[in-house]
């Protein structure tokens, strides 16, 4: 059967980092989003905060 | 004293809620705006994906107009006549009625200020065949364009159930469109979708993008400390198309939509056309038709509008090479350099240039986005300018106590991966400055630690509060105020 990944070096779009099944993970992990949820609000309102005068 | 707001989107609503928060009673402020409807654009990607129907994305104006004391009006702006007229010397704006007990009926509205929000005109006609009007691409730009979108999108999702192979291709319809970023959420969002029905497989989806490099979203990319490296957005980006199994094709400007096919030319002068079943793409923004008249009626409008007819303000136009472009280049206050009582806010003022380096092909096409001015900004420039306007009214001063400069000014980009509580994904994507300061910051241009390019659902419930927040601002809902723009 044919591989369909063997020419995956030479493919552009393949050159981009890919995630591995624990960073998929990761992504939807309950604990770890509740506190990413909160440090990315910390970090969006800095912005806010520093942006107009 | 009359303030008068054209425009009733992000900058114009707040333009308006602040001013009438800040003026007494006895000045009025007026809302020019030709939909009852204002519409909180970022979710209209998840009404063209089916997550949300029209009226979770819009409200009511004149509800919430009435209640704050706003005169609201449902009308187009026509001409702006700054100087009066033989009759009258102060300023006025004339209208067109578009709610339909008025409906082609004019009016003269005087103001003694005027904020232009009238946000972009979706200039679909700057690419032939290009749009809903031609029934061939679908838009997300508006709730009513995001809702057609997803009837197409339906029928493509029809097809792949019954294993027809069906090919999607979503980006920028013209060689210098911006909004990178919504069409980008709007990608992969189908992507999603299609995945979350074991229809992947059958679908070719491709990203046709004005971007030199994926990931460039019209600030000229941007660069994020990620896992001991200091990576730039373009590997942020096609990472994330990979993932999603999305092709791309890059430094594309299209240049003609036909039913099924889109051709477009790249930088290297090379002529291409694509085939499609379904696409949104992104149409070339520019100002509304407003003509500006001197007192004899004779057109003045260059004194007032730049030649798209984006709004000139505070920023320096001279043009010069990429080089040598800084953030001082940027408008601060927003005022019209020709008349001190007039402003424009959001997508409305004109830039000074591109924050994207310009390209061009070899055949002399210019092929690179426009500066992006949607959200964030939009807001606090918004706001700035209200604040200026009640300042300059109580105090009786010319001084602008507060500016906004996108050089100075961060921005959060919230791009949605995919819609679900337990499941969905977002991308949150900050910036700061907007404009790239390389003087303060000349090895990457921006503050790497206020850059943050990360995936997770913690961003798909950052798009959802945010989604949930600034509805609750804009009907004016108790402490609506507190809340930041």
């Amino acid at each position: 059967m044919e591989n369909l990944h063997k020419d995956r070096g030479y493919k552009d779009e393949f050159y981009p980092p890919m995630p591995t099944r624990f960073t998929k993970r990761i992504r939807t992990n309950f604990l770890v989003q509740v506190y990413n949820f909160f440090r990315l609000n910390y970090k969006i309102m800095k912005i806010v905060i520093k942006g107009h005068s | 004293m009359d303030v008068l707001v054209l425009g009733a989107g992000v900058s114009g609503h707040t333009a308006a809620a602040f001013l009438r928060k800040k003026l007494g009673k006895e000045h009025n402020v007026t809302v020019v705006s030709p939909s009852l409807y204002y519409q909180w654009i970022p979710s209209n990607i998840w009404v063209g994906v089916g997550r949300m129907n029209i009226d979770q994305v819009r409200f009511k104006l004149d509800k919430v107009y009435r209640k704050w004391g706003i005169d609201f009006k449902q009308a187009k702006a026509l001409s702006i006549h700054p100087d009066g007229n033989n009759s009258v010397s102060q300023g006025f704006v004339t209208i067109e009625y578009t709610s339909a007990d008025r409906k082609g009926s004019t009016e003269e509205v005087s103001y003694d200020y005027l904020v232009n929000a009238t946000g972009p005109k979706l200039n679909f006609e700057k690419t032939p065949g290009l749009g809903p009007a031609n029934d061939t691409t679908v838009s997300v730009c508006s709730y009513d364009h995001a809702a057609h979108a997803w009837k197409e999108l339906q029928k493509v999702i029809e097809k792949l159930k019954k294993g027809i192979k069906q090919k999607i291709v979503v980006g920028t319809g013209h060689p210098m469109a911006t909004c990178q970023g919504a069409a980008f959420e709007y990608v992969l969002n189908i992507a999603f979708e299609l995945r979350k029905q074991n229809l992947s497989h059958l679908a070719e989806i491709t990203w046709l993008t004005n971007e030199y490099e994926v990931g460039d979203f019209g600030m000229g990319g941007a660069f994020i400390k990620r896992g001991g490296y200091v990576t730039s957005t373009k590997i942020f980006a096609e990472s994330i198309l990979s993932e999603n199994n999305i092709r791309w094709v890059k430094r594309a400007g299209v240049q003609k939509v036909e039913k099924g096919k889109i051709h477009y030319e790249t930088l290297d002068g090379e002529h291409h056309s694509i085939e499609y079943d379904f696409s949104m793409l992104i149409p070339a923004f520019s100002g509304h038709d407003i003509r500006a008249m001197d007192k004899q009626g004779k057109d003045i409008s260059s004194k007032l509008f730049a030649g798209n007819g984006l709004m000139l303000v505070d920023a320096k136009y001279k043009s010069k090479p990429f080089e040598e472009w800084s953030i001082e280049d940027w408008p601060t206050t927003y005022q019209s350099p020709g008349y001190d009582n007039i402003y424009a806010t959001g997508i409305a003022f004109a830039p000074p240039h591109s924050i994207s380096k310009p390209m061009k092909s070899k055949n002399g096409t210019d092929i690179y986005p426009s500066p992006p001015r949607t959200g964030m900004p939009s807001g606090v420039i918004g706001k700035v300018v209200a604040q200026n306007i009640a300042h300059r009214i109580k105090d009786g001063t010319n001084e602008h106590k507060h500016t906004a400069s996108m050089g100075r000014m961060g921005a959060a980009c919230i791009v949605s991966v995919g819609y679900g509580i337990r499941k969905g994904l977002g991308a949150t994507m900050t910036v700061s400055p907007i404009v790239q300061d390389w003087e303060k910051y000349p090895e990457w241009g921006r503050d790497l630690n206020a850059t943050v390019g990360e995936i997770g659902l913690a961003g798909h419930w950052i798009k959802l509060f945010l989604h949930y927040m600034f509805l609750h601002k804009a009907k004016g809902y108790p402490f609506w105020w507190l809340l930041p723009e």
